[in-house]
């Protein structure tokens, strides 16, 4: 422990790091690697690594705070651990959205099969999809129209964005629970007709 | 309305296609009075015979399709019998149950390891796949997600004093920018197109004129330079024209030679 966390100091340009600190808490979205670069002027722009380092012994300071510097698909963020998630509900008075069954079931059909046509949805479903569903997904920008597949009405396609791994706290498609699997079939002849 | 119901009928339970039941069905789990709420909760007919399934304990993956079957009919005529309109699909499995109950009424060619030959076999697979989906449904409503469990730590910055230097000015650089907008309205101004002094139509009737009658000129008596390089263009144009049209013969005695040009014989339809 002692020794992993020398290391990386040496490392750390604690003028960058500070920066790093000021830019993420100062965006309003979260903030990959090459975007905390980009805002450094040309001539004076720190290394990749110099940045990731940077980011590394923020998340580590932060370790033990109310705050914690987070990766989600998109980039980094400060939130709020989610341990004090239930103090920090108490300020709002809005109950927090919840979600029906049925929009649950579409995104997660996308987020899983990706890419998916509204057929291959309705299909898993057993159910027609509504259109307002499609369009909420859409305008969350939760799901985009990757292509259209190549069958008779060229359905859209579908997949889900970075947009929708931020939200759910994500930062890839494989931090996403793993699926179960399969159950092979083992069916019986019916004696009762 | 259903506690209604349920008061008028206590003798007749239920009227189910046409016959009335006078007691419910063994094999009815949920109380009947449930069924509203629970119709509503329902995503579907996979969701519903998921339902009837687990709620019995049986094997997903060997499903006795006659006691499901006859479960479900029994639901969906309650069902019907109640307020609900019932969508499409549920009716629709309980087609595709009965095609299933009676294609294994059939006999079939004994081959027990091919489960695909199964009629049951697609309706377990889907069965299986909504499951999943379901279970990953609710396991995303349970992970953290922003709004409830997840909130984004921002410090306001419209209080951060954005420093824009003011560039410094030199008398010469206004100079120099009224010179260009004084330069750029020049290159507004409209300008008239004159019309072609030297047309290569004309050229052409009059290299034809010069042409009728003697026989050849020298390739260079065409041009008149004193008409400078527009001139000598459209001479040059002409004469391709011409040549094009079969009207005249470029001729070259001898390689390298001087070209000369003359009328074609019997060239022109006029």
């Amino acid at each position: 422990m002692t020794e992993k966390s020398a290391e990386p100091a040496q490392r750390v340009n604690t003028t960058v790091k500070r920066i790093v600190e000021a830019l993420l808490f100062a965006a309003e979205q979260p903030m990959s690697v090459a975007q905390l670069q980009a805002v450094f002027p040309e001539l004076e722009r720190p290394e990749r690594v110099i940045i990731e380092a940077a980011v590394e012994a923020l998340c580590d300071d932060y370790r033990n705070q109310a705050i914690g510097l987070h990766k989600v698909a998109s980039g980094y963020r400060f939130q709020v651990k989610t341990d004090m998630a239930d103090w920090v509900a108490r300020l709002f008075s809005e109950k927090p959205p919840k979600y029906s069954r049925a929009l649950l079931e579409t995104i997660a059909i996308i987020a899983y099969q990706q890419p998916v046509t509204r057929g291959d949805i309705e299909e898993i479903r057993g159910v027609s999809v509504s259109s307002n569903m499609i369009h909420t997904l859409l305008d969350r920008e939760w799901i985009k129209v990757i292509a259209h597949k190549e069958a008779p009405g060229r359905p859209a396609l579908y997949a889900t964005t970075a947009q929708f791994l931020d939200y759910f706290n994500l930062d890839s498609l494989a931090a996403m629970p793993p699926l179960q699997e399969l159950q092979a079939l083992a069916l019986e002849g019916e004696m009762e007709i | 309305m259903s506690i209604n119901l349920v008061a008028e009928s206590r003798t007749v339970t239920a009227m189910v296609a046409g016959q009335p039941y006078l007691d419910w069905p063994d094999d009815l789990y949920i109380p009947p009075e449930a069924l509203e709420v629970f119709l509503t909760t329902f995503e579907g007919p996979l969701d519903l015979l998921l339902y009837l399934i687990r709620k019995q304990n049986l094997d997903i993956v060997n499903i006795p399709i006659a006691q499901i079957t006859k479960q479900y009919k029994i639901y969906i005529e309650v069902m019907s019998n109640f307020r609900f309109e019932l969508a499409a699909e549920y009716l629709l499995m309980a087609a595709l149950l009965a095609e299933i109950k009676s294609r294994m009424l059939l006999p079939r060619q004994v081959n027990v390891e091919e489960d695909e030959d199964d009629p049951r076999a697609v309706l377990v697979r889907r069965l299986q796949e909504y499951e999943r989906i379901k279970k990953a449904a609710e396991e995303l409503d349970e992970i953290p997600r922003m709004e409830r469990d997840i909130f984004i730590a921002t410090i306001d910055t419209s209080n951060v004093n954005v420093h824009k230097p003011k560039p410094e000015v030199q008398l010469q650089d206004i100079v120099l920018a009224l010179h260009a907008v004084l330069k750029r309205v020049d290159q507004l101004t409209h300008h008239t197109i004159t019309k072609e002094a030297l047309s290569v139509r004309e050229r052409m009737a009059a290299i034809m004129i010069k042409l009728e009658g003697s026989g050849s000129f020298l390739f260079a008596q065409f041009f008149t330079y004193q008409e400078g390089r527009a001139g000598v263009v459209v001479a040059f144009l002409a004469i391709l024209e011409l040549s094009k049209a079969e009207l005249i013969e470029i001729l070259q005695a001898e390689p390298f030679g001087e070209l000369r040009i003359r009328a074609r014989v019997g060239g022109g339809n006029d």
